[in-house]
């Protein structure tokens, strides 16, 4: 029992069970099952977006422009999909994978060849991928009547009673579950975080890992760009604006470690589905969504400081020591 | 910080930039600058009139009052992402103060002290849990600009009184503006606190290696605890000149400011992993980036397309020592 108490998935998960107790005490209806796969489905997104930064985070890397390549991508099969109806939606997904690909590549390949930090490079990718929308499409806006029916119903459209949208969320999770739990590219992923040094030294090529990390961080950013357009109908330059810091907190609330090597695909999950609880629930239970923002705020410091002591820096511990010697 | 120094394979950091590699990292600003700045009187002639040189400078003065605190805290090793957050709490006080007949020394006051208030929660956060600061901001980012959504919804206070529009839209002399001033004051005062004092020698210490800083007797804990303050209280002056230029408070005020302020820290040569950096070079980031805005401007430019110029800038200027180091290094 001590030992599985150490797992913050089970804390989050624990506490996920008494956000949902709290909430269905004032709307006794939230907690009903068809309701729980609701927000399910309206987190599927995030969680998507969670699991791509979380790979990111991992190699002690961040990637801020994903919500900019959100953006970008959407645009695109938005767009392409006004001109040309005719495409079938399987492969306006490929698109989006792709065009999402090249755009965490270009991080990738700035992190990796010129060894500029992730940060700086990001923060540039990302004001460069949402101008580079204006540019693509004019500051024209692409609606709902513009798209096809297809386009809007795919992920909408009911598979074994759960939608699509559910199912792609599923699929993505099980896929990042499996990369890195199972194979050799997760294991270098959280060897890099917990110490590169010793990576190099185990054979593991570093600057390729990240790059590789950065063009699965892209490629979930596209998937996320249809995803989000078909969901919401609507294709601006402003979509998903600032939505990058979200995507981090939502990793930060599932106990993954800013500094690298720490955390797990549940952890993504359940932060991810921890937000989108709070999203949900607010105008259900009659708190005005003003108070979002400030609630989630607090929920994140509050992760992090109940996280605070795996978070510790080893210097302050060897400090400690000394000076009780 | 999230990145660390790159393992043995790959020698070159960021923390000194361009003095072994072509000149000084203020130099190449200084040509980027000026070529700019020809661009610019080339493609309009209405730049070089000295009322719209006048109104370059509302361009950056705000974001780089924030910028000079933010360049010593990263050079200590920590970031703070709640600076525009902080600039929306203060006004929207500042807004609920002038409602209750408030007049102008107070709303300043007010300012300053949530800006202050709201760097010293951060700092306490950082510092006594010993929590990443990128997360501990990114979170009160949230919670302060929350408080603001709740006291404010989707409302905007107005009313603000005559003479505290002096502050953000007046002019000292002819066409030196009040911002303007307040910017080069700051500036003389940060680059003689960073880099004329032994506080300043202390950050620098901190950021290069805070375990050595800690043993050398450096208190890295308050040090670390007065920038976040210095952080807070430059957003809050910052947040008292943007209201007063405005005129109105709303929730979203200076939303993205916090991204915009970073770069001009970074493209200021401040390495982004700690331990290096000159207030001379955010000055003239600063500028730049006042520059390629107000000349994209002025060609009619749209706003969201100039961020395309400041997001290539940022990586170009970073990448270039780099690149330039390559190509001596294989020749």
């Amino acid at each position: 029992m001590k030992a599985l108490l150490k797992f913050r998935e089970i804390w989050l998960a624990a506490a996920i069970v008494v956000l949902i107790a709290l909430i269905s005490t004032r709307f006794p209806a939230f907690a009903d099952p068809g309701n729980l796969a609701q927000v399910f489905n309206d987190t599927s997104i995030l969680m998507i977006l969670a699991l791509g930064q979380m790979v990111v985070i991992l190699t002690r890397s961040i990637d801020l422009s994903m919500a900019s390549n959100l953006c970008f991508t959407g645009m695109v099969v938005a767009m392409l999909n006004a001109a040309h109806p005719a495409i079938p939606i399987p492969l306006l997904i490929v698109i989006a994978l792709a065009v999402g690909l090249v755009l965490g590549a270009i991080n990738g390949l700035l992190v990796w060849r010129l060894n500029i930090p992730s940060i700086v490079v990001t923060l540039g990718t990302l004001t460069i991928y949402r101008g580079a929308t204006f540019v693509l499409s004019g500051g024209a806006w692409v609606n709902a009547d513009k798209m096809s029916p297809d386009f809007i119903g795919f992920q909408r459209a009911a598979f074994l009673g759960i939608p699509v949208l559910s199912w792609i969320a599923i699929l993505v999770i099980a896929l990042f579950f499996v990369v890195m739990t199972r194979t050799a590219l997760g294991r270098s992923i959280y060897a890099i975080g917990v110490n590169p040094t010793a990576s190099v030294y185990a054979g593991i090529d570093v600057g390729r890992t990240k790059f590789i990390v950065f063009c699965i961080s892209g490629m979930i950013g596209g998937l996320a760009g249809y995803l989000w357009i078909s969901r919401y109908v609507i294709a601006s330059v402003e979509v998903a604006n600032g939505y990058e810091l979200n995507i981090i907190a939502a990793c930060v609330i599932g106990g993954i470690s800013i500094a690298g090597g720490i955390g797990s695909v549940g952890g993504a999950v359940l932060g991810a589905l921890f937000l989108g609880i709070i999203s949900n629930a607010l105008p259900v239970i009659n708190i005005s969504p003003f108070w979002q923002m400030a609630i989630s705020g607090s929920a994140i410091i509050l992760a992090v400081v109940l996280n605070a002591r795996g978070e510790r820096q080893q210097g302050r511990i060897i400090l400690r020591k000394a000076e009780a010697a | 910080m999230t990145d660390t120094p790159a393992p043995r394979h790959i020698p070159d950091r960021l923390d000194k930039p361009l003095s072994s590699a072509i000149f000084s990292w203020e130099a190449l600003l200084v040509v980027v600058a000026v070529a700019i700045f020809a661009i610019n009187s080339f493609a309009s002639p209405y730049f070089l009139d000295a009322y719209s040189l006048s109104d370059l400078t509302f361009n950056f003065t705000e974001k780089g009052l924030i910028a000079f605190a933010m360049a010593l805290l990263i050079i200590s090793g920590e970031i703070d992402l709640s600076v525009a957050a902080i600039i929306a709490l203060a006004s929207t006080m500042m807004g609920m103060a002038v409602q209750a007949g408030a007049d102008t020394p107070v709303l300043v006051a007010i300012g300053i002290v949530v800006g202050l208030g709201c760097g010293a929660f951060n700092g306490l956060l950082v510092t006594r849990l010993g929590l990443p600061s990128i997360v501990v901001t990114i979170g009160t980012m949230s919670l302060f600009r929350g408080i603001a959504f709740i006291i404010l919804g989707d409302q905007a206070y107005k009313g603000y009184p005559e003479s505290f529009a002096f502050l953000g839209q007046g002019y000292v002399w002819w066409v030196v503006s009040f911002e303007l001033v307040l910017f080069l004051i700051a500036a003389v005062a940060y680059w003689f606190l960073l880099h004329r004092t032994s506080f300043g020698r202390r950050v620098f210490a901190t950021g290069n290696n805070p375990v050595a800083a800690q043993f050398s007797g450096v208190r890295v804990g308050r040090i670390k605890f007065i920038l976040f303050c210095l952080t807070g209280l430059m957003a809050g002056i910052a947040s008292v000149l943007i209201t007063s230029r405005l005129g109105s408070t709303r929730p979203s005020i200076a939303q993205g400011y916090e991204l915009e302020v970073i770069t001009m820290v970074v493209l200021g040569g401040v390495s982004i992993l700690g331990g290096s950096g000159s207030i001379v070079g955010v000055v003239l980031a600063a500028f730049i980036m006042g520059l390629v805005t107000f000349g994209l401007g002025l060609l009619n430019v749209p706003g969201i397309v100039m961020s395309i110029f400041i997001g290539l800038l940022l990586i170009f200027v970073i990448a270039l020592p780099i690149i330039w180091r390559r190509l001596r290094g294989n020749s």
